[in-house]
C-alpha cells in the first residue's frame, strides 16, 4: 500500500480556494494586476503604433481630468452608470438575473419624454418634473414587474424574459419617435429646447449636479437597505437558497416581486435622470449599453454599492480615456477599446488569485 | 395585487391626462398661420474675428468612425482640406462615435474649450445639441451637415450645410440605367425585369430625395426601369443592410443601390454577383466585381470655405448648399470592369447638361405621382418643429430641391415606378 502511495503523481501545482484573504493582500493583488495590465498595454501600444505609452496614459488621464468640464462629464457618466448598477444589484443579489436594465431605463426615459412632449409648458416646471419622475418610476417598475411576476408564479426563465423585454422597449421607443416626428427622420431632437420645461434645473450653475447628488444619496440608501434592513437580508437568503428561505418562513414570491419593483424603479429613475437631467431627448440609444455594463460594475464590486462607486469610476474613466486617445492620436477608437479590454481582463482575472490559492508541488513530499 | 392595480390605474390616468395635453397643442397649431420660407425672418450670420493661422483650430464631431462610409467621407474630406491648407494635426481635432445626445453638446463644448474656432458636426441628430453649444459659445462658429434649423433659428453662429447631391445621385442613376440596358441587350433579363432594389435607412426626405433622383437618372436611360425600396430604420447596421439587400435580390432585383452607411449592401451584392451603386465612398475594394460607381458629397470645399472664412474674418452662410460646379457633388471612380460600354462618355455628357441647367433632375415632365403630373407641392421647408408643409416647391416646371434650404425636402412617397 505504501508503495502505491509513492507512485501517485502530484501535479506541478494545484488550486485551492482561499478561506479568507487579508484586505491589504487583496488590494495588493489588484494593484499588481493593474500594473501588469498597463505593462501589457504598453507593449501593445508600441507594437501597433509608434506612440510613447506614457504619453498615451497621460492622455487617457486627461480624458477624465483634463479640464473642469471633463471632470463634470466624468462625474455625470459615473452617476448614470452607478445608478443603473445600483438598480440591478438587489435583483442580482437575489440571483434573479435581470438583464433587462436597458429596457427598464428606456421605458423610464420614454415615460419622461412623453410627459415633456405632451405637457410642454402647460404646467409649472416643478410639477411637470414630479409627474415625469412618477411616470418614469412606474414605467421602470412595470417593465421589471412583468418578468418577475412570471418568474414568481410560473418559474419562467428571467434572463431570457428580461432580455426580450429590452427589444420590446426599443421598439416602443422607435414607435413613439415615429409618432412624434412625422418627417420620418427618427430623430427626436431636444424637447422643449426654447422653454426648457421638464428640464431638471441647474444646481449652483452646474448642469449635472442634481443627477450626481441624487445618485450619491441613492448609493448610501441602497447600501443600508441591502446590508442592514430586514428586506435586504431576505434578498440575501433567497439568493443563497430558495428552500432555506421558504423553511425559515420567507415568502419567496413576495421577495422576488418586491425586489424587482425596486430594481425596475431605480432603472426608471435612471431613465428619468437621463431624459430630464442630461439629454432632454429620447432615442433608442438612451441607455447606450449601460444596462449591460452595469452588470459588470455590480459583479466586480461583489454587489456592494459603495465599492460600485469605484468599479463604475474605473469603467467610465477607461471609456473617457479611450475617446480622448482616439482624438489626440488620431487612432480609431477600437485601439483604445483594445487597451480597455486588456485592463478589464486583468482586473477581472485578478479576482481569481484573490479567491483561489495556487499551491506548488512541495519539494519535501518529493524527497519522501 | 392591489398595489399593481393601483399602479396601472395611475398610469392609465397619466396617459389620459397626457392625451388631453396633446389635443390642446394640436388645436393651437391649426390656428397659427403657416409662414412660408419667403416670409420667414432669416438668421443673420455672425461676422467672424480674423484668426492667425497658427492659432486656428477646427473640430469635427462624427456620429460613428471611419468604419462608417458616411463619417469616413467627412474625415477624409477634412484631412484633405487640412493637407491643402497646411494645418497641423493638433489644429484639426476629430471626435468620433459621438451620439446624438448631450454627448454631442459636451463634445462641442470641449472642442470650444480646447480653442477651436470652428466646430462641425456631421449627423442630423446632432443639430439641437450644436445649437445648445452655439448659444453658449457665441464667438465660436458651429456648422452642421444635413440640418434644417439654422436659417430660422436666429443663432448667428450656427450654420447648416449640404450639397445638391440629388444631381450626383441622378448621374449615378444614369450609370445604373446603362448597366440595366446592357443586361437587357445581352438577354440576361427582359425589359420588364429591370427592377432596381434600394436599401434606405429611414423613410425620410433626405433618403426619399436621394432614391428618387437616382431612379429618375436610371429611368432617363432605361425606360422600363422600376424600383423597390426597403428601409433598415438605422443609419448604420451591417447585418440589416446586408439582409435587406439579399431580400431585394431574392425578390428579383437585378441592381442594388443604398442610402445607408455600412458595407452591408455592397458585400451582399458581391456575394450574389449583383451590380451595386454606392454612396459616400468608392466601394470597389469591397466588391471588385460588382461595385459600379458611387456618388458622394465632397466636403473638402466646404471645410476649406469655413476655414478660410475664419482665417480672413469673413462670415459663414446660415444655410449653404454646395453645387456640382463648385466640386461639392462628385462621382467616385467608375469601375470599368462592371460598367456598360460608353458609360463614362454618357456621364460626362449628362454632367455638362446638369451644370448648364439643360437637364433638371426633378423636371415634372419626367415623372408622375398617382398617374398625374405634379403641378404644385407644398413642402415642409421652414423647420419650426411643427412638421406642417409650408412652402411651394414646384418652380419653373421642376421640384426645386435644396434651393430654399440645403437639406433635402423632396419627400413625395413615391413617384410612379417606385414602390416599397
Amino acid at each position: 500500500m505504501n508503495n502505491n502511495e509513492k507512485h501517485i503523481h502530484e501535479p506541478l501545482f494545484h488550486i485551492t480556494k482561499r478561506a479568507d484573504i487579508v484586505w491589504w493582500k487583496a488590494w495588493l493583488v489588484r494593484l499588481v494586476a493593474i500594473v501588469a495590465a498597463l505593462f501589457v498595454c504598453a507593449v501593445v501600444i508600441v507594437t501597433i503604433t509608434d506612440y510613447n505609452p506614457l504619453q498615451v496614459y497621460k492622455t487617457m488621464f486627461e480624458g477624465s481630468f483634463g479640464s473642469e468640464r471633463k471632470v463634470w462629464i466624468l462625474l455625470q457618466n459615473l452617476a448614470m452608470l452607478l445608478c443603473i448598477s445600483l438598480a440591478v444589484t438587489p435583483a442580482f443579489k437575489m440571483k434573479f438575473w435581470n438583464l433587462g436594465a436597458e429596457g427598464q431605463v428606456l421605458i423610464g426615459g420614454l415615460a419622461s419624454a412623453a410627459c415633456m412632449f405632451y405637457v410642454k409648458d402647460s404646467m409649472p416646471n416643478w410639477l411637470l418634473i414630479i409627474v415625469m419622475l412618477v411616470a418614469s418610476l412606474l414605467g421602470g417598475v412595470i417593465w421589471g414587474l412583468i418578468p418577475a411576476f412570471f418568474k414568481a408564479n410560473w418559474g419562467t426563465n428571467e434572463s431570457l424574459f428580461t432580455l426580450m423585454m429590452n427589444y420590446v422597449a426599443i421598439q416602443l421607443v422607435s414607435f413613439f419617435i415615429m409618432v412624434w416626428v412625422p418627417s420620418g427622420s427618427s430623430v427626436m431632437g431636444v424637447i422643449n429646447q426654447a422653454s426648457g420645461s421638464g428640464w431638471m434645473p441647474d444646481l449652483f450653475g452646474k448642469k449635472y449636479l442634481f443627477n450626481i447628488l441624487i445618485v450619491a444619496v441613492l448609493t448610501v440608501v441602497m447600501f443600508i437597505y441591502l446590508k442592514f434592513s430586514k428586506q435586504g437580508y431576505e434578498i440575501s437568503v433567497v439568493g443563497e437558497s430558495e428552500n432555506t428561505a421558504r423553511y425559515i418562513g420567507i415568502n419567496v414570491k413576495k421577495v422576488i416581486i418586491r425586489t424587482m419593483i425596486i430594481s425596475g424603479a431605480v432603472c426608471g429613475l435612471a431613465g428619468f435622470l437621463l431624459v430630464s437631467g442630461t439629454n432632454h431627448t429620447i432615442s433608442k440609444e438612451l441607455a447606450g449599453g449601460m444596462g449591460f455594463t452595469a452588470i459588470m460594475v455590480s459583479w466586480l464590486a461583489k454587489f456592494n454599492p459603495i465599492i460600485m462607486v469605484i468599479t463604475s469610476f474605473l469603467i467610465v474613466f477607461l471609456q473617457r480615456g479611450a475617446g480622448e486617445i482616439a482624438t489626440a492620436f488620431r487612432l480609431n477608437e477600437s485601439v483604445a477599446d483594445i487597451l480597455t479590454g486588456i485592463i478589464i481582463f486583468f482586473i477581472i482575472g485578478c479576482e481569481f488569485f484573490i479567491n483561489y490559492q495556487i499551491n506548488k508541488r512541495s519539494k519535501q513530499k518529493e524527497a519522501k | 395585487m392591489k398595489k399593481i392595480t393601483a399602479m396601472l390605474l395611475c398610469l392609465a390616468m397619466l396617459f389620459a391626462f397626457a392625451g388631453c395635453g396633446s389635443k390642446d397643442t394640436s388645436s393651437d397649431g391649426s390656428d397659427a398661420k403657416v409662414v412660408t420660407i419667403d416670409e420667414v425672418e432669416k438668421t443673420v450670420p455672425a461676422k467672424m474675428e480674423k484668426v492667425e493661422k497658427a492659432n486656428f483650430k477646427i473640430g469635427l464631431i462624427c456620429l460613428h468612425d471611419e468604419n462608417s462610409t458616411y463619417d469616413n467621407n467627412f474625415i477624409q474630406a477634412l484631412k484633405a482640406a487640412q493637407a491643402e491648407l497646411g494645418l497641423k494635426d493638433d489644429q484639426v481635432l476629430i471626435k468620433t462615435n459621438i451620439e446624438e445626445s448631450s454627448a454631442c453638446y459636451e463634445a462641442a463644448a470641449q472642442l470650444a474649450d480646447d480653442g477651436c474656432n470652428v466646430i462641425f458636426a456631421d449627423s442630423f441628430g446632432h443639430e439641437s445639441f450644436m445649437i445648445q453649444a452655439a448659444q453658449e459659445y457665441p464667438d465660436v462658429q458651429f456648422c452642421h451637415a444635413t440640418g434644417t434649423k439654422a436659417q430660422t433659428a436666429k443663432v448667428a453662429n450656427f450654420h447648416n450645410a449640404f450639397a445638391a447631391i440629388y444631381e450626383g445621385r441622378y448621374l449615378a442613376g444614369v450609370a445604373a440605367g446603362m448597366k440595366l440596358n446592357e443586361m437587357i441587350e445581352k438577354g440576361t433579363i427582359t425589359a420588364d425585369k429591370a427592377v432596381i432594389g434600394y436599401v434606405g435607412a429611414f423613410n425620410y426626405a433626405e433618403v426619399v430625395s436621394g432614391m428618387t433622383s437616382f431612379f429618375l437618372g436610371a429611368r432617363s436611360v432605361c425606360k422600363s426601369a422600376t424600383m423597390k425600396v426597403t428601409y433598415t430604420n438605422s443609419w448604420f447596421d451591417i447585418a440589416k443592410e446586408k439582409e435587406a439587400a439579399l431580400n431585394l435580390i431574392n425578390s428579383g432585383c437585378v441592381l442594388i443601390s443604398q442610402h445607408a452607411d455600412s458595407e452591408g449592401a455592397p458585400k451582399a451584392c458581391e456575394e450574389k454577383g449583383v451590380p451595386n451603386v454606392a454612396y459616400n465612398i468608392s466601394t470597389i475594394s469591397m466588391g471588385p466585381n460588382t461595385a459600379l460607381i458611387s456618388s458622394k458629397i465632397d466636403w473638402a470645399p466646404y471645410f476649406k470655405k469655413i476655414i478660410n472664412a475664419a482665417l480672413e474674418g469673413g462670415t459663414i452662410e446660415s444655410d449653404y448648399c454646395g453645387t456640382m460646379a463648385e466640386g461639392y457633388v462628385a462621382l467616385t471612380e467608375l469601375n470599368t470592369k462592371v460598367a456598360a460600354a460608353g458609360t463614362q462618355e454618357k456621364l460626362d455628357e449628362v454632367k455638362q447638361k446638369l451644370m448648364k441647367g439643360e437637364i433638371k433632375v426633378f423636371d415634372t415632365d419626367t415623372f408622375t405621382v398617382d398617374g398625374k403630373k405634379l403641378e404644385s407641392y407644398t413642402a415642409d421647408i421652414v423647420d419650426n418643429g411643427d412638421f406642417v408643409p409650408d412652402s411651394e416647391a414646384i418652380k419653373d416646371g421642376a421640384f426645386a430641391e435644396s434651393s430654399d434650404r440645403s437639406a433635402p425636402y423632396f419627400d413625395i412617397k413615391y413617384i410612379d415606378g417606385i414602390s416599397e
